[in-house]
């Protein structure tokens, strides 16, 4: 708390000295706890957006319903999976692994629109830690994702999705689609702050969420894609996330090569892909926020 | 020696965007407690120079010190001393008023209950306590804009940064705003302030600037600047362009110096520097008794067009 005191007092005299590191930084962790607070009010504000921004509900609540209905009604009963089961419980982690991979996509938006309304300006000329920014944000976002999640796992309940590994190990694979989910917000975070406008982060995202998560086990089994296509199903994250999921939830979980590196530790390449994803963008993030200074 | 020192020191502050040169050589030194106006046209390089000075962008070369501090090498203590408002407000527009303050008081490191405090008082000060508790979107531009300049305040800043304060306002909230901002000037912070108005530096600057293709062409007080360009000025436009002698010969001992002749225009100026109201009744008479025709008579206020013209002998 000194270094609140200190650095709000007038400074008479301070002259035109040139001062390298800071007179009143205070120690590492006080400037740690700063960082975990700032984290904190921008999470708050996101948090505060998601409830009173009644224009937002149907992509929270509405848009996963659907998804979870059509799915599971339209193709529900169109595709018998290689080896059997019901791909109606396979679908389910499929639709849950598209909606935390379009996390991307608010937190892209968000971010450009803060840009655009001149907030990330004003956050710059104020003693925040750049990361303390989108921690706040994809930190939001990762609860606005979880009702989205909540709500469709409900609806899945609802129309023959069942969990068959018992309760921990579901609660785990909820948890990996968390943290792929927070990847993907992060990932969301850098396209937001390098878009030429909103729009232009409304749009772009969808460019390629939509190959990625189709091009994976999300929705079908990867054995009848063509050669190639099916070598980047396999190894596509949201495959990992997909087929983690499903692991944990005992629900079918049929590969061509059930031997195969991404067949036999889905859950470990989940978590490592997240984790890549997000230090590579939230490296992106802090030197983007360095880089504008120049 | 805790004298008085300078809040604000720049020298030869260069910024190139690509081929354009924003800042060529930038000079300037605001003492502390005072007010200083950054005043040009715009692309003069004012906004550049505020941004520099906030830390938003890098120079590529010169130096800039904000309260004895590098705003290069030592920017987030630079941060800790300054308050900024754009030329745009920056609000959350879906918080309230009060929300708003609040988070920009912690972000700036204010407890949760000095935040609060802080908050509640500027949000009186500025007229704003009834709107407190709703959002953003549903305030006025002047509203939104007083706000926007409290949310700079929120943690009292050493030196206070405003990019053309009043563009956008109505003219009633530009004199509201102008009343605000004197006020604080009066608690005795710095306040750097850009502005295209020769009127506004006028009225809330102690010392200007004027800037042009991103350097200082001259600076002094409001006062110097005007007195330099003869301040305001009686403008008579007569009615027969053959009477343009008769005219000097009648206006020339009222005029503080030699009246100014337009003779293409047939228009002749009378420099008034205690202000033209003093000196339009005379005029009127004096030509009246020199039977001299007028079909106009209008007073001119110098402005920053005028500035230029007597410097450079140019409009910006």
């Amino acid at each position: 708390m000194t270094t609140t005191a200190e650095g709000r007092g007038r400074r008479h005299g301070a002259g035109t000295a040139t001062r390298r590191r800071a007179p009143d930084a205070g120690s590492r962790w006080s400037e740690l706890a700063w960082a975990l607070s700032d984290a904190a009010v921008m999470t708050r504000r996101n948090l505060i957006h998601t409830v009173r921004v009644r224009a937002l509900w149907p992509f929270i609540i509405v848009q996963p319903v659907t998804f979870v209905l059509l799915f599971a009604l339209v193709f529900g009963g169109a595709i018998d999976l290689p080896g059997g089961g019901s791909y109606r419980e396979y679908l389910m982690a499929g639709v849950f692994a598209q909606a935390v991979a379009f996390t991307t996509y608010p937190t892209a938006v968000g971010v450009a629109f803060d840009m655009q309304l001149g907030l990330i300006d004003r956050f710059r000329t104020m003693p925040i830690h750049p990361s303390a920014m989108f921690i706040g944000r994809t930190l939001g976002d990762l609860g606005r994702m979880a009702i989205s999640i909540t709500v469709m796992a409900l609806c899945g309940l609802s129309v023959g999705w069942r969990i068959n590994d018992g309760f921990a190990r579901a609660a785990g694979g909820f948890a990996l689609l968390a943290l792929f989910g927070y990847a993907m917000s992060w990932i969301g975070a850098y396209l937001g702050l390098t878009a030429r406008s909103t729009q232009a982060a409304q749009s772009l995202p969808m460019l390629w969420l939509f190959p990625l998560t189709f091009v994976s086990n999300a929705f079908v089994p990867t054995q009848h894609m063509p050669g190639v296509l099916e070598d980047v199903a396999n190894w596509n994250p949201v495959s990992s996330v997909a087929a983690a999921t499903r692991t944990l939830f005992g629900n079918p979980h049929p590969f061509a090569d059930p031997d195969s590196f991404p067949a036999q530790h889905s859950v470990l390449l989940t978590v490592l892909w997240s984790v890549a994803l997000t230090v590579i963008a939230a490296v992106l993030c802090t030197r983007r926020m360095r880089a504008v200074a120049r | 020696m805790h004298s008085v020192g300078d809040a604000i020191v720049v020298e030869g502050l260069v910024k190139r965007y690509g081929e354009a040169m924003a800042l060529d050589g930038l000079d300037l030194r605001v003492p502390e407690g005072s007010v200083f106006g950054l005043l040009g046209p715009n692309g003069a390089g004012k906004t550049t120079t505020v941004r520099i000075l906030t830390t938003l962008l890098r120079p590529d070369a010169g130096t800039a010190a904000v309260a004895g501090l590098d705003v290069t090498s030592n920017p987030a203590d630079v941060r800790r001393r300054i308050g900024m408002a754009g030329q745009f407000t920056a609000l959350d527009y879906t918080l309230s008023g009060r929300e708003n303050l609040v988070m920009f008081g912690r972000l700036q490191r204010l407890g949760r209950r000095q935040a609060n405090r802080s908050a509640d008082r500027l949000l009186g000060e500025f007229g704003l306590t009834e709107v407190a508790g709703k959002a953003v979107s549903t305030y006025s531009g002047g509203m939104a804009r007083r706000l926007d300049l409290a949310a700079a305040l929120v943690a009292t800043p050493t030196v206070l940064f405003l990019d053309e304060p009043s563009t956008g306002l109505d003219p009633p909230s530009r004199l509201e705003l102008w009343d605000l901002l004197e006020g604080l000037v009066a608690s005795g912070m710095t306040l750097l302030l850009t502005t295209q108005y020769l009127e506004e530096a006028d009225r809330l600057a102690d010392h200007v600037a004027v800037v042009d293709h991103g350097r200082v062409i001259t600076s002094g007080t409001p006062d110097e600047l005007k007195r330099r360009m003869g301040g305001e000025r009686v403008d008579v436009h007569l009615a027969d362009p053959a009477d343009l002698d008769r005219a000097v010969t009648a206006l020339r001992p009222i005029a503080a110096g030699e009246p100014v002749v337009d003779a293409a225009a047939a228009v002749v100026g009378v420099p008034a520097p205690a202000g033209a109201s003093a000196v339009i009744a005379e005029v009127v008479r004096a030509l009246d008794r020199h039977h001299v025709a007028m079909s106009d008579i209008s007073t001119h206020r110098p402005t920053l067009d005028d500035v230029f013209l007597a410097v450079t002998g140019h409009t910006p």
